[in-house]
């Protein structure tokens, strides 16, 4: 049985239908990435993933529990970082920790936040504020923030679209890495049990789908947008960016890409 | 049903009219010019179209006696002004205190609930207008005390803006940062402390400016009903003195401690927004 399972999921906001008919399973420790142009409802999925929005009619399953409301097993990177302003870098990722590690005693909560803060490399940056940093500072918070909750799913939704494109860079490898933290860094291990997080990620950067994901979830324009191809990136992990330019596999899947990415817009156009 | 408001402004900057040129008066010299006009008008007025009003120069010199003994005190009935302005202010902080002590609840009620607002803004729309002076008898009737009717009708006068800026604040929370707390399951306590409050904030101080400029003018009306001590007392009984110079330095020393109270709470808002 798929980790996190879509069936039939249709959204309409009033007489707008935005989404029909989207079937999709995610394996455990999977990263798949949603792309499509904008409003083809690709962040509308993402919040009905989150629980944040009601599907109109189908179900959404996450390890055969239906998902009823949003809950901190789904953290989100919201697309314009939702860090709370007169909070500083530590209190914003210490509130989640405190929030949803309620059970633990407060040194190791204490713990918990510097550890991640650590991890993204802001832990010299702990006492500023959102208004004092730059904005891969504030992805990185965001992501500290998401990850401090152990989800079981990672919500990515256009995570690094404001961003200059070498912050942009740096980010997606830092995301791998952290991906790869959950299984490599023993005292996360420890604490969260070693699975690598599902990723479900929306992007409309075709390189930034094909170099994070290892499946890539192709919509149709909206309205009553669906899924139209799912493919598959069959590159292996670690990947580094050089050598996954160069290689067949990377043309051949951003060909595909484009051409399905392009071809709607002609039908459209037509 | 939406909670109208009294947005959270700023103070349009001042600018000069020729672009480029260097003004003629820095702020400093504008302002002792506006002065200067207004106290050549004064006097003119006061020697040419009335002349039972007194002039500047005579007023100074009343408002530097009062000034110069500001806390004597001679009885019930002569105080110095010093001491009216303290019994006025100390009305004016406790009604205060307890109009905000009211309203933010309210008024944080009012913003997060939509059925409390369903409830409250009617009554809240239909007293708002109600000068509140209109609530001494209730007061005088209720508490049997010119002094604390004073009080009672500067709480009713804070209330209200008070109450419809926390109620805009808290409603208007937006919708990223209540999705981080659901997200997250912020429990309700950390969600007011840590997102609504914080955000709510230069809402509130706003109405606190408000409501408190409105109860610095309300005391003076209702100490001249009120009678005993306060500003608005020493008004009154000046005028029964037949001194327009003391009420005219009555006005000037009102005018000043307003401006005080004011700027304080707009220094303390633009800390916040900082």
């Amino acid at each position: 049985m798929s980790y996190l399972v879509l069936q039939d999921v249709c959204k309409s906001f009033g007489a707008h239908r935005v989404l029909e008919d989207v079937d999709l399973e995610v394996a455990q420790g999977e990263i798949v990435a949603l792309i499509g142009h904008s409003g083809c409802g690709k962040s509308t999925l993402l919040n009905l993933v989150a629980g944040l929005e009601r599907p109109t009619s189908g179900t959404l399953l996450l390890e055969g529990e239906p998902i009823l409301g949003p809950g901190p097993d789904r953290g989100i990177v919201f697309q314009n970082y939702a860090l709370l302003p007169w909070l500083t870098v530590h209190e914003n990722v210490h509130v989640v920790t405190s929030s949803v590690h309620r059970a633990l005693p407060g040194p190791e909560r204490a713990e918990l936040t510097e550890h991640f803060l650590r991890l993204v490399g802001l832990w010299e940056h702990r006492s500023k504020r959102p208004g004092q940093i730059s904005g891969g500072m504030k992805q990185r918070v965001a992501l500290a923030r998401a990850l401090v909750a152990n989800p079981k799913v990672l919500l990515l939704d256009e995570p690094f679209a404001a961003l200059d494109a070498l912050t942009r860079t740096m980010l997606q490898d830092e995301l791998l890495g952290l991906w790869d933290a959950a299984t490599r860094d023993p005292w996360i291990r420890s604490r969260f049990g070693g699975e690598h997080k599902t990723v479900l990620l929306v992007t409309h950067d075709i390189d930034e789908a094909i170099y994070l994901a290892d499946r890539i979830v192709v919509m149709t324009n909206g309205p009553a947008a669906t899924i139209r191809r799912i493919v598959p990136v069959p590159l292996g992990r670690p990947r580094e960016r050089h050598r996954i330019l160069e290689s067949r596999a990377y043309v051949e899947i951003k060909e595909e890409l484009l051409d399905l990415l392009t071809v709607v817009e002609d039908r459209q156009v037509a | 049903m939406t909670v109208q408001g009294i947005l959270v402004s700023r103070r349009p900057q001042p600018r000069s009219l020729s672009v480029g040129a260097r003004p003629i008066f820095t702020g400093l010299g504008n302002a002792a010019l506006g002065v200067c006009v207004v106290l050549v008008l004064w006097y003119g007025a006061s020697h040419l179209l009335a002349p039972q009003l007194p002039d500047p120069v005579r007023t100074f010199g009343v408002f530097r006696t009062l000034v110069t003994r500001p806390f004597y005190d001679a009885g019930p009935n002569d105080k110095g002004i010093g001491l009216q302005l303290v019994a006025s202010l100390g009305r004016v902080f406790l009604g205060f205190g307890i109009g905000v002590a009211l309203a933010l609840p309210l008024g944080i009620l009012m913003g997060a609930s939509e059925s409390a607002r369903g409830l409250l803004n009617p009554v809240v729309q239909i007293l708002r207008p109600v000068s509140p002076m209109a609530w001494f008898p209730v007061g005088l009737a209720a508490l049997r005390s010119s002094p604390q009717a004073s009080v009672f009708v500067i709480a009713i006068t804070s209330l209200w803006p008070t109450l419809i800026n926390t109620a805009l604040g808290v409603g208007s929370v937006p919708l990223e940062y209540r999705h981080v707390a659901q997200v997250y399951g912020f429990s309700r306590w950390t969600y007011l402390r840590k997102v609504v409050l914080p955000y709510s904030v230069p809402f509130i101080i706003t109405g606190f400016r408000v409501g408190l400029g409105v109860a610095w003018m309300v005391i003076v009306a209702s100490e001249m009903l009120a009678g005993g001590t306060g500003i608005g007392f020493f008004i009154w009984d000046s005028w029964n003195a037949l001194s327009l110079e003391q009420v005219f330095s009555a006005i000037l020393l009102i005018g000043l401690v307003g401006w005080a109270m004011d700027t304080a709470l707009g220094a303390w808002l633009k800390h916040l927004k900082r």
